[in-house]
Order: structure tokens, then C-alpha cells, then sequence
């Protein structure tokens, strides 16, 4: 088997590129580890499209910061993806953090960053009722916004491959080697040729990179922690609330999500193992006391779940998208950390122009699908659009999901596209299924039988995300007659 | 537009008294919504006997107490529309429908009837620090999974939170083959029933572990242990009592809250203390013409209470239906000192006849207190209990004179020294 491009990694960084390359005329396949697309980083993030003030002027993270912004809203809109710009506020409780909003502000300007604007504080509280009255003031940055990540992802995958692009997953990539024209990728099974490589794999993209490079970098795992809140919390917060940065990052913040819960997080803790997405008791405390002094009445009974990710910290400071002379077709995306969601769609575009600098203009692919298929968001359409979409496909007319209103109909159409879903969480993340109050209290089971029934496979074999993750067990008499005890 | 007379929302207990209630009080066109594929709400997974001691003096399951009074419905000209999901309901009473085979409908009724019942507090309410892998789900969803669905969910358990159905739970994950390893309950009691705290654990040698909770979860994919730890008087975990428990399923039984997406969309004013809709002494919300009663709007730990409760729900929205529930002064009723909340939070003495009752949930545990009645803020009147707990639910009685000139009423605890 052999493929022009093979891309490592199936977050926000390969999935955007996976589909800025599906317009042209190569073979494109893109690998990963795990058994959904965006499982990494780019599943468990703040969901910010940042304006631009923070990243030094200069650096990769500052330009494509703003590259990368200007493109969210005709993205989103392609793809139908929730996006939003909601406007950030970043707000400072003290005279050194007023300081800090004057630096901000002017290294915004600086970055070519828009409509940046220092608030006082009545006009502050004006906007957000509920922000502590003893704020001073806050820079406001109009463009900023926020976006669903993993539906992000899922979405460029999803078109990508409706245009030719192949995905293999569960199918981490074990080694590299170089022929003399090729190079050849070993995954857990199979293998595959491919005249060029892009190194996308988020916090193991040094153990990638090592594969067929000297060491020149290193990844460390930054952990960060977050809140979630029901819907009822949703008054709480209209913007995007930072608090001043520190050396530990960009602060905590308060933010409202595109599905109208309220997110809260994250913090910064080194770790040791990239895997490691737990929570602690101790990061989920310092969460929560630090948002306070941002909302300090911020309804802790609200929570509906908590979790992690991981950030992919490089030893460089800044992204690390580049090629080596001696490695012809070979190219790193590593250091992806934030505002890595918000450059990924203005990375891509430069990736698809290295690649061109390399091995010469790529021609345009005549017929590119832009959109996805019509997503059927039944609790959004019409009376009359509901009356006939049930008239249609009855499946539409039996909601699975009661917190977030899902139907069967949209839970079946998640599982039959391109990168479609194969485990609760994949279903979660594609339709909120399990993702509302309840926390799939109540859907789990039906998923488990609707899963069961369109993947054809029994009910033990369904799985909540990664292998080893079943729900289920067989029966005792199951046993017994499969000889499993 | 179909037109109704009163439409009940869900099937369970609540909304099956409720409908026949209204029915039998001169209530023309009645209607039950279900979104189930049978009515009978949660008791069809409670197939364990304890249902129906008050009502019927009998022993029975779940199923078999629903049954009654299912079939009392089916004997009725009520209609029953099962496999639908309410919507949307809004304050002039339309309520949007779901059904596979008749599609979406916009219903009209003269009067609602929301009896949707509770939905569980999950592992994310309770903010439990760790890995999140399959294993972890809530009682009720197990109690479905295997009583309905005839799945088997886990080996070895350990259950979280002793309330009644976390020991119902206990008892029959043991009798399907399962080891449960504990029962941790992070209070210093159980709030369920003492016959399920013998019946449940002791006869099945299943430890209870009070003052512990779950402090962390572990394993990536499936649970593949937990750290229990005991807690202290202000409920956090004492470092250095930590142990590690190997299991594959965590059980959560951590408390219930009334399903108030319906309310909540429509503008109906919740009740902070009981988290469901704010009710009067007819069970009728904040918007005229919609009642509510059972686990929606405040979580009973006796079925037959629901159904007591629903039958007075459904007599008031016949009156309504007749325009015979008159809007009148309110007292404001407080739940004081010591006091979870009371039901109903207002009362309209216009519409008391005889005399009514309060019901409350004590915050804490109480041996030897008084619970003291004020009217406009004067101790009118004492009542001495030898024990009260949160997993009780407390009846008090009012009679009409009592409310003449009052302004406010409110209940406190007073413990009361021995
Ligand atoms: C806590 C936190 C908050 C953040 N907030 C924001 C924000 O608000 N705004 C913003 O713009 N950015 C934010 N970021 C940054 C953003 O999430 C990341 O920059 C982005 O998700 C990185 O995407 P990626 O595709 O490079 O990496 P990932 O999403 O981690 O994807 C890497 C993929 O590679 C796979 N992989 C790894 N090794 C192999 C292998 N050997 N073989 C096959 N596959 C492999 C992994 O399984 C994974 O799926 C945040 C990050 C974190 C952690
Ligand atoms: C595990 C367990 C053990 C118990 N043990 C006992 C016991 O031993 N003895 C005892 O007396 N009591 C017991 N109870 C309590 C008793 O079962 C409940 O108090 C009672 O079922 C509550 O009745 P309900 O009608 O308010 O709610 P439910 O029984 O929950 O009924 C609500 C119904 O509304 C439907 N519904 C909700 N929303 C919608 C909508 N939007 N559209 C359409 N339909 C909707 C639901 O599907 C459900 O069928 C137990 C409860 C549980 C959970």
C-alpha cells in the first residue's frame, strides 16, 4: 500500500490539514493511535478561538493565531460547526494586572489584533452582571470566540474523507523507516508507504519526530483541569472571562460553550505521563477557587462533570512546524500548544504550501465536496421541518437523549458518516447524546442497543472510547456457553 | 389541534393518580403522555416488594402496585399516549409532542399536569476526582440495565451512597452473581429504610462504610479500582485513611432531583430548598392552571405518598378545568433553622377547606427536637419527635383557624436538650 501523504495524528492539527490536502490530487491517509478522531488534546480544551494578544509578537503561535481566527467563521459555517463569537474580556483585580492589560493591549496591537479596548470597570460590570465587583478593569477583544473542538475535528475528518482522504485507526505507529525513495510507516499490524509524513501527534510528537530524527526537541505534558456546568448556569457568563496570565499560563477562565453549558478551567500542572488525564482533588479545588474571584457566585451545584487534557508543551517555547533538508517530505507539527486550535486551519494552509515548496504545485482537485451532508439538528428545525422529518424517518420521532432533545434519527446518521461514531463517547461527542445533565444516565443503555444494532455487534462488545472500555459483560449462562469462565 | 381538558405529563405514579384523579373529579377529555414504551415510570424496574403499604395495606413490587392503577386507566376513557416525549409545554398550556409513528403534534389543554419525576445526581455532580472509564453509572440506570434489559453490568462492586435504592441495589447485584464489596455512605447514617439496611447488606454480609467516600477513581478504560476514605464532621476526606477497593463497577446512588427541564423552559418559578417547581396547597406552579406532583416536585421515598399527593393534584386541576380554583391571598411558607425544605411553599387559605398538611425533610439527623410552628414570626405551636432524618419525609398537619390573619408561617427544628 502506498500513499502520497500520510499524516500522524488525528487531532485539530491533522485533521486540519487532512482537509486543506483533500483538495488537491494525492493520496492522503491519515493514522491514529486511538479509536476516535480528536481524542487528544483537541477533545479536551478551553474551546476558545483567541484573539491574539498573548503570543510574544514574532513567534509562530502570534501569526497564526491571527491567521488562523480570521478563518473560524467561514469554516464553522462550511462544515456546520457551533461557533460563536462571543467577545473575551480579560480582567484585572489589581494595579500590577492593570499593568498587565496596558502590555496585553499593546502586544495585541502589535500582533494586528482588532478592535482591542481597555474597559473600566462599571462599564465592565455593565456587560456581566455577575463578575466580581472588585474588578478595575479589562481588555476587551471583540473577535474572540468559542467553538465546539472535537466537532471541529470530527467535521474536517468527516469532509476530508468524503473527498478520498483514508483514516485508519487504532493503529498507533510504532516506527519509521526510510527506504530510498519512501518512506515506510509501521502501525500495530500493518504497514504503509508514503512519500511524505506530517508529524501530528500532539504530545508524542518528539517519540514521532525520534523516529527518523536526532532528538531536537522535547514535549512535556501539561495538564489542565476543568469544570462544566448545566445549561440552568448559563446567565452567568455572556463572554469569554479571563484573569491575568501567569508563568503557569494563559489563567483560568469562566466561559459560556457554544452548546450554552458554562466552562470553567483550566489549570497548569506538569506531569510525567502524556497520558494522564485524571483529575485531582487538589487541581479541581484550585479550579474552582480560582474562578470564584472571577464569578463569586458561581453555582457549584451546578457541575455536571469534570475532566482534563493535556497540553503539549515544547522545550522551544513556540510551535515547531518545519522541514529538514535531510529528511525530503518529512514535516513537523509539534508543540502544539494553545492557541493550537485556533491556528490549526491557518497551519494547515501553510503545511499544504510547504509541501508545495517541496515537491512543486499540487494540482486543485476538480471536484471537491465542500460541505458535509446535511446534518438533521432536529431540536433546532421548525415545526413544520420537525412534522416532516419524522413524516420521513420515524427514527427522527423517538428522542434517545432527553437533556439535549436527540433523536434516534441523528444518532443513527452519526454512526453511518465518514469517521463515524463507534462508542458512547463518540456518539456523545457527535450528537451531545450522554453529554447533558444526566450524563447518559438515562441514554446509555438505548445507545448501547442502538450502537449494538447498527455496528452489528453484540452488546458487550460496545464500548464507552478506547479498547478494554466495554460496558457490559456477557451473562453468566453467556459464559458458560462461550467457555469464557 | 387536539383539545384537552387536563394532560398529564409522564406515566409514572404521580401522573397515573393524577389523571384519574381529575377524571373522577369531573375532568371531560383527560390525557397521559409517556415517553416510555409502558406506563408505570420507574416502579416498572423496582421489582422488589415494598410498595403499597399505605394505600393498599399490601406488600407489593413496583410492577404490581403500577398495574393497579394502570388498569384502572385502561378501564377509563382516558387516553394514554406511550413511545411520546413532551417538548415543550408554555405558559398557555400547549404542549409539543414526539412520536415515531404520529410524528410531532401541538396538543391544547385547559389545564397541565406535570408528573415527570426525578432524574439522579452523577459521578460529575459530585465533582469525584480520577480516570473517567466505563464502570461508573448511576443505581437507577443499573437497576434498568438489569432488571429490564436483563444485562450484567459488573463483578465486583462497590456502591456509593446508602439511600434506598443503593442498598436495593446492593442486595440485587449480589442475588445476580456479583460480589459488592461495600456500601460507602459519607454521612455518619444511612437515610434509607432500616428493613433494607437488614434485608439489603446485613443478610447479605455487605459491609457499610459511613463517614467514607469515594476520593478517587482509577483505571483508563474500565474502573479498574477505588480509593475510599473516611471523612471528617465538615465531610472531607481525611488524608492517610485511604483504601484501595479492586473493582469493576462503582454504583452511584447519591441522591435524586426533580426533572425540571419542562418547568424550567416554560418560566414556572422553582424552589431553591426542594429543586423542583414552587407549588400552593393545591399543587398548582407558579403559572395558573399547571400542577405538579410526585418525584418532580419533591423527591418521595414512599410510592404511595406520590399517589396521595397526585390524587389532590389532579382534584385541583378539575376544579381549575372548572373554574372553580380561585386565585386568592397567599402566606408565604419558610422553611426555618433545621428544615430541607417544605411542601407546599405557599398556601391560599381561600381554597383550605379542612385542615392541610405540610410535608418537610429535616437538613440533618434529629433525636429528641421540637419542630416549632411561627405565624407571622409568634411560636404558635410545638411538636416534640423522638427522631428525625433527611431520608424521612415529616408530615405536619394545619387547621384552617390556625391561618386566620396569618401573614407568614414557618417551621424550625429545636433540639431539645436531655
Ligand atoms: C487544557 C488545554 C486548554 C487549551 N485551550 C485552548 C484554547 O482555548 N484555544 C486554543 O486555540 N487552543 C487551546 N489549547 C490547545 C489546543 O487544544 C491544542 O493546541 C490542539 O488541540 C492540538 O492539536 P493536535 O492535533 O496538535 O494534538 P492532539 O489533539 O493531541 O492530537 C494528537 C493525536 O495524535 C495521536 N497520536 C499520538 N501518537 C501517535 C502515534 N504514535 N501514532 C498514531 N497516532 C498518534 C494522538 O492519539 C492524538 O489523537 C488547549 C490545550 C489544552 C490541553
Ligand atoms: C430504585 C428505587 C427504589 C424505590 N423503592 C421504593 C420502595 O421500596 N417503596 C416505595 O414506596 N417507593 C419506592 N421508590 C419510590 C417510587 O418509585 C417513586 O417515588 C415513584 O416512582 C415516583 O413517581 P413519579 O410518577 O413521580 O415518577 P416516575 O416513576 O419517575 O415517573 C415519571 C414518568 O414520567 C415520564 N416522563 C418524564 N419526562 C417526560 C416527558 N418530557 N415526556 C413524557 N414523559 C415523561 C418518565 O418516563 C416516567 O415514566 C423507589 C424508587 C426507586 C428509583
Amino acid at each position: 500500500m502506498k500513499y502520497d501523504i500520510v499524516i500522524i495524528g488525528a487531532g485539530i492539527s491533522g485533521t486540519a490539514i487532512a482537509n486543506a490536502l483533500a483538495r488537491y490530487e494525492r493520496s492522503v491517509l491519515v493514522i491514529e493511535k486511538s479509536n476516535d478522531v480528536s481524542n487528544g488534546a483537541s477533545k479536551a480544551n478551553s474551546g476558545i478561538v483567541h484573539a491574539g494578544y498573548d503570543a510574544e509578537p514574532g513567534t509562530m503561535m502570534a501569526k497564526f493565531n491571527i491567521s488562523g481566527k480570521s478563518l473560524y467563521p467561514e469554516l464553522c459555517t462550511r462544515l456546520d460547526v457551533p461557533y460563536r463569537k462571543t467577545g473575551s474580556l480579560l480582567l484585572a483585580f489589581s494595579d500590577k494586572e492593570m499593568q498587565t492589560l496596558e502590555e496585553l493591549k499593546k502586544r495585541g496591537d502589535i500582533n494586528g489584533v482588532q478592535g482591542l479596548q481597555i474597559l473600566d470597570a462599571p462599564d465592565v460590570l455593565d456587560r456581566e452582571a455577575h463578575i466580581n465587583p472588585d474588578v478595575k478593569a479589562a481588555l476587551y477583544a471583540p473577535d474572540a470566540g468559542i467553538v465546539s473542538p472535537y466537532e471541529l475535528c470530527i467535521a474536517l475528518m468527516e469532509n476530508a474523507m468524503d473527498n478520498g482522504v483514508s483514516l485508519w485507526l487504532e493503529s498507533p505507529v510504532k516506527n519509521i523507516r526510510r527506504s530510498r525513495r519512501n518512506y515506510l510507516i509501521e502501525t500495530s499490524g500493518k504497514s504503509v508507504e508514503s512519500s511524505c509524513i506530517i508529524n501530528c501527534a500532539g504530545v508524542y510528537a518528539d517519540t514521532v519526530h525520534n523516529m527518523l530524527l536526532p532528538q531536537m526537541f522535547t514535549i512535556r505534558p501539561r495538564r489542565g483541569e476543568y469544570f462544566l456546568l448545566d445549561k440552568y448556569a448559563a446567565g452567568q457568563v455572556g463572554h469569554i472571562l479571563f484573569q491575568c496570565p501567569s508563568a503557569q499560563g494563559k489563567g483560568i477562565l469562566v466561559a459560556p460553550t457554544v452548546h450554552a453549558n458554562v466552562i470553567v478551567g483550566p489549570n497548569a500542572e506538569e506531569i510525567s505521563d502524556p497520558d494522564a488525564t485524571e483529575t485531582s482533588a487538589r487541581g479541581l479545588k484550585e479550579v474552582w477557587e480560582t474562578a470564584l474571584k472571577s464569578i463569586p457566585d458561581l453555582p457549584y451545584n451546578q457541575v455536571i462533570t469534570t475532566f482534563s487534557g493535556v497540553r503539549a508543551e515544547p522545550s522551544s517555547g513556540d510551535f515547531i512546524i518545519r522541514d529538514y533538508p535531510e529528511m525530503p517530505g518529512y514535516i513537523d507539527v509539534a508543540g502544539i500548544k494553545s492557541p493550537g486550535l485556533t491556528a490549526a486551519p491557518a497551519i494547515a494552509g501553510h503545511v499544504v504550501e510547504m509541501l508545495e515548496t517541496q515537491t512543486g504545485k499540487m494540482q486543485q482537485r476538480s471536484a471537491f465536496r465542500e460541505r458535509r451532508r446535511e446534518l438533521p439538528h432536529f431540536h433546532q428545525l421548525s415545526h413544520e421541518a420537525r412534522r416532516e422529518l419524522v413524516k420521513k424517518d420515524p427514527r427522527f420521532g423517538r428522542i434517545i437523549c432527553r437533556c439535549e432533545s436527540v433523536t434516534e434519527g441523528e444518532i443513527v446518521d452519526a454512526i453511518h458518516r465518514n469517521a463515524g461514531a463507534k462508542t458512547l463517547d463518540g456518539v456523545k461527542r457527535r450528537t451531545r447524546c450522554g453529554g447533558g445533565r444526566c450524563q447518559g444516565g438515562f441514554c446509555g443503555p438505548r445507545i448501547i442497543e442502538i450502537l449494538s444494532r447498527e455496528l452489528d455487534i453484540p452488546r458487550e462488545k460496545v464500548r464507552k472510547d478506547n479498547a478494554g472500555s466495554g460496558i457490559l459483560f456477557e451473562t453468566a449462562a453467556e459464559e458458560v456457553y462461550h467457555g469464557t469462565v | 389541534m387536539e383539545q384537552y381538558d387536563v394532560i398529564c405529563i409522564g406515566g409514572g405514579p404521580a401522573g397515573l393518580a393524577a389523571a384519574l384523579s381529575a377524571r373522577e373529579n369531573g375532568a371531560g377529555r383527560v390525557c397521559i403522555i409517556e415517553r416510555d414504551m409502558e406506563l408505570g415510570g420507574i416502579l416498572q424496574q423496582c421489582i422488589h416488594k415494598g410498595f403499597g403499604l399505605q394505600i393498599f395495606g399490601e406488600d407489593l413490587s413496583g410492577p404490581e402496585y403500577a398495574q393497579r392503577f394502570i388498569n384502572e386507566v385502561r378501564n377509563s376513557d382516558i387516553e394514554v399516549k406511550t413511545d411520546t416525549m413532551v417538548l415543550e409545554i408554555t405558559p398557555q398550556k400547549t404542549v409539543y409532542t414526539l412520536n415515531p409513528q404520529q410524528g410531532y403534534n401541538i396538543l391544547q389543554a385547559k389545564a397541565l399536569i406535570l408528573s415527570m419525576g426525578c432524574r439522579e445526581r452523577t459521578r460529575g455532580a459530585l465533582a469525584i476526582p480520577g480516570s473517567r472509564p466505563a464502570g461508573v453509572l448511576t443505581a437507577g440506570a443499573a437497576q434498568r440495565l438489569v432488571n429490564i434489559e436483563g444485562c450484567r453490568i459488573g463483578r465486583k462492586i462497590v456502591i456509593l451512597g446508602s439511600g434506598d435504592i443503593g442498598l436495593i441495589m446492593a442486595r440485587r447485584m449480589s442475588l445476580e452473581g456479583a460480589k459488592v464489596l461495600a456500601v460507602a455512605e459519607i454521612m455518619p447514617f444511612s437515610s434509607g429504610l432500616t428493613r433494607n439496611i437488614v434485608q439489603c447488606l446485613e443478610d447479605f454480609q455487605i459491609p457499610l462504610l459511613l463517614q467514607h467516600t469515594v476520593s478517587e477513581i482509577r483505571g483508563r478504560n474500565r474502573l479498574e479500582s477505588l480509593i475510599i476514605s473516611k471523612v471528617d464532621d465538615k465531610l472531607q476526606t481525611i488524608p492517610g485513611t485511604e483504601k484501595e477497593y479492586i473493582c469493576d463497577t462503582l454504583l452511584l446512588s447519591v441522591g435524586l432531583l426533580p426533572e425540571i427541564e419542562l418547568p424550567f423552559a416554560s418560566g414556572i418559578t422553582l424552589d431553591k430548598r426542594s429543586r423542583g417547581p414552587r407549588v400552593n396547597e393545591s399543587m398548582e406552579t407558579s403559572i395558573p392552571g399547571i400542577f405538579a406532583c410526585g418525584n418532580v416536585a419533591h423527591v418521595h421515598d414512599l410510592v404511595d405518598y406520590v399517589t396521595e399527593e397526585s390524587r389532590k393534584a389532579g382534584r385541583s386541576a378539575a376544579c381549575y378545568v372548572r373554574g372553580e380554583l380561585k386565585p386568592a391571598a397567599a402566606i408565604n411558607i419558610v422553611a426555618g433553622e433545621g428544615i430541607a425544605y417544605v411542601l407546599p411553599q405557599e398556601i391560599r387559605p381561600a381554597n383550605c377547606r379542612e385542615f392541610f398538611e405540610l410535608f418537610f425533610r429535616v437538613a440533618k439527623v434529629y433525636t429528641n427536637a421540637g419542630v416549632n410552628v411561627f405565624i407571622n414570626d409568634k411560636k404558635i405551636k410545638s411538636y416534640h419527635k423522638k427522631h428525625m432524618a433527611p431520608g424521612e419525609m415529616e408530615k405536619l398537619k394545619i387547621k384552617p383557624e390556625m391561618l386566620i390573619a396569618a401573614e407568614s408561617i414557618k417551621l424550625e427544628i429545636e433540639q431539645i436538650s436531655c
